[in-house]
């Protein structure tokens, strides 16, 4: 017997997409508007930061900081996951209580320590976005990394696809990229979508370490340019939406239900 | 060669004590090897995050001049770092109990039968993206909306003749924050609370109507009690969510409304360090909040797990 909706849970589904679309809608509206009138409709905004040098360099600068963390994250995770899951197995509950710390220690305190540790370090570290921000982005990182990764090597039989590969003569380089790294493929590119809605998104450390990100940027177009940061918001909003539904679409494919949330508070 | 192996590996396993495990006997003489391929990994947890926590967790008692002291912690019971510590708490359990509720009741609405299975995937496909849309553009997205030149602020005053400026509501006040936050604490919810709800089985419910229960015993004596540990949980996860989070605020008030993250951004982004000791006893309060509410957090979710599939 097929149940009708129950008209309780219409009200509830109205009001929840009422809330979370009129916001969507307004940035919109309002990002259309024209600078010298103040009214619609004007694609000036989007003329605006298009042509604006510094969208495109934080952007990149963003986007190339999201990269260089995905590289670090993985290379330094995908060995020490595959190493716990093949000979260290008691390290394993150690490794997912240490992925909860990252919770305790929010990007706030943690820049505070960063920035008091290594602030006579060499310039090439705390100077550049590369080396100070990638370290601290690799720390938000770790949990989505660590829950994405550790469900992708559970899902698969390290130690018969180890055996197989070394019986075959494989050197242990050659079987973790060769064997393990194809295996855990789609987990390894869901964590990375992840880190890199992340990344994208993170606001908190470059402010305070003064690093000129795409996040900082919005908030210095939002302080003088208000068409043009509703149009900027947009933009924001369509990138998460596209790292989001990279993971979903990936998810789907293999069935698994991604319900990480990486956020950029 | 091998039986060479072999008897170090056993005169290893001797020296310590004897392992259960048949396959040990092989993996002895490797383990030194595996546990090298994992200092990569302890080496950027140490360098990036244990070493500077433990700086803002040392540094929080140290003087301005050296020395040990507790002034710095404290100076967090008094004005205005108290009344900091007091807005965020009233802001993340505000958020925390209204998106918890809200969350609940929406994630129900998309789950229980009769609702079309498009409008679930539908709101776990966007509570996925919302709960990722914070920070900045979230700000703005409101700042648009409910700002004083805001399009629904607009909207409500020339259409239908309600000025909510007028009648006391800011958006660059808390409880314009705590309408902002709920946009990632809702779908937040939705994300950690769908399981569970999926996981109250059909057939327990078929069950209960069978024995003659109604909706409410059903809910009384086994939804609840199912749930609770869940719900607790997820809505413990949101007050730790919103205690952390900073860049929302800092960008819809322009760093003005005392919240600690802010306060403790306010010795770095300005020119007010004069003491460096109070912003880490500012940050050790929240770690010590945050680190509750993990401690709590933890054994309910054990809890919860019992019933997922």
């Amino acid at each position: 017997m097929r149940r009708r909706i129950a008209p309780s849970a219409v009200v509830w589904l109205v009001l929840g997409a009422a809330y979370f679309l009129v916001p969507l809608v307004a940035t919109l509206l309002f990002s259309l508007k024209s600078n010298q009138t103040g009214k619609c409709c004007s694609l000036a905004a989007y003329g605006f930061f298009l042509h604006d040098g510094d969208f495109w360099h934080t952007l990149r600068l963003s986007l190339e900081l999201g990269l260089e963390t995905i590289a670090v994250a993985l290379a330094v995770f995908v060995p020490t996951l595959y190493l716990v899951h093949l000979r260290l197995p008691k390290l394993r509950p150690v490794i997912a209580f240490l992925a909860l710390i990252p919770f305790v220690v929010p990007p706030i305190v943690l820049v505070v320590g960063m920035l008091d540790v290594y602030r006579g370090a060499p310039s090439w570290f705390y100077g550049q976005p590369w080396g100070f921000l990638v370290a601290s982005y690799l720390i938000l990182v770790f949990p989505y990394m660590f829950f994405s990764l550790d469900a992708g090597f559970r899902a698969i039989d390290v130690h018969t696809l180890t055996e197989a590969a070394q019986s075959l003569g494989a050197s242990w380089p050659a079987t973790l990229l060769r064997v393990i790294v194809p295996n855990i493929r789609s987990a390894a590119l869901g964590g990375s979508f992840l880190a890199l809605a992340v990344v994208l998104g993170e606001f908190t450390i470059a402010n305070l370490a003064q690093f000129h990100t795409f996040p900082i940027f919005i908030q210095y177009v939002q302080e003088s340019q208000a068409y043009g940061a509703a149009a900027v918001s947009l933009v924001s909003f369509g990138l998460t939406w596209a790292a989001m539904l990279g993971l979903l679409v990936l998810g789907r494919r293999r069935g698994a239900r991604p319900t990480l949330v990486a956020g950029a508070r | 060669m091998a039986g060479e192996d072999r008897g170090l590996a056993i005169a290893a396993d001797v020296g310590i004590a004897a392992p259960s495990r048949p396959d040990a006997l092989a993996s002895g003489r490797r383990l030194p090897v595996a546990w090298l391929g994992v200092v990569p990994f302890f080496a950027v947890l140490a360098l990036f995050l244990f070493v500077p926590a433990g700086e803002v967790l040392v540094g929080a008692f140290k003087g301005a001049h050296g020395g040990w002291t507790l002034d710095n912690v404290r100076l967090l019971f008094h004005q205005p770092y108290l009344g900091a510590y007091r807005n965020s708490v009233e802001i993340s359990l505000v958020t925390a109990l209204i998106g918890g509720a809200g969350g609940f009741a929406l994630a129900y609405a998309a789950l229980r039968e009769g609702t079309p299975v498009w409008i679930r995937s539908l709101l776990t496909t966007f509570s996925g993206v919302a709960a990722n849309f914070g920070g900045i553009p979230l700000a703005f997205a409101f700042i648009a909306t409910l700002g004083t030149i805001g399009i629904v602020t607009q909207f409500l005053r020339d259409q239908l003749h309600v000025d909510i400026y007028g009648d006391g509501f800011s958006l660059f006040s808390k409880t314009g924050v705590e309408v902002v936050y709920l946009y990632f604490q809702l779908p937040l919810m939705v994300l950690v609370i769908a399981p569970a709800i999926e996981g109250l089985r059909r057939e327990w419910r078929e069950a209960a109507e069978s024995l003659g229960a109604g909706s409410w015993q059903f809910w009384r004596l086994v939804g609840v009690p199912v749930l609770l540990p869940s719900i607790l949980g997820a809505t413990i996860l949101l007050f730790g969510n919103a205690f952390a989070a900073y860049a929302t605020a800092y960008s819809l008030t322009s760093g003005a409304l005392d919240l600690v993250p802010i306060v403790i951004g306010q010795y770095y982004t300005g020119n007010v360090l004069d003491n460096p000791h109070l912003a880490q006893a500012l940050a050790l309060g929240m770690f010590v909040v945050l680190a509750a509410t993990m401690l709590v957090y933890v054994p309910l979710q054990r809890r919860a797990s019992r019933w997922s599939r």
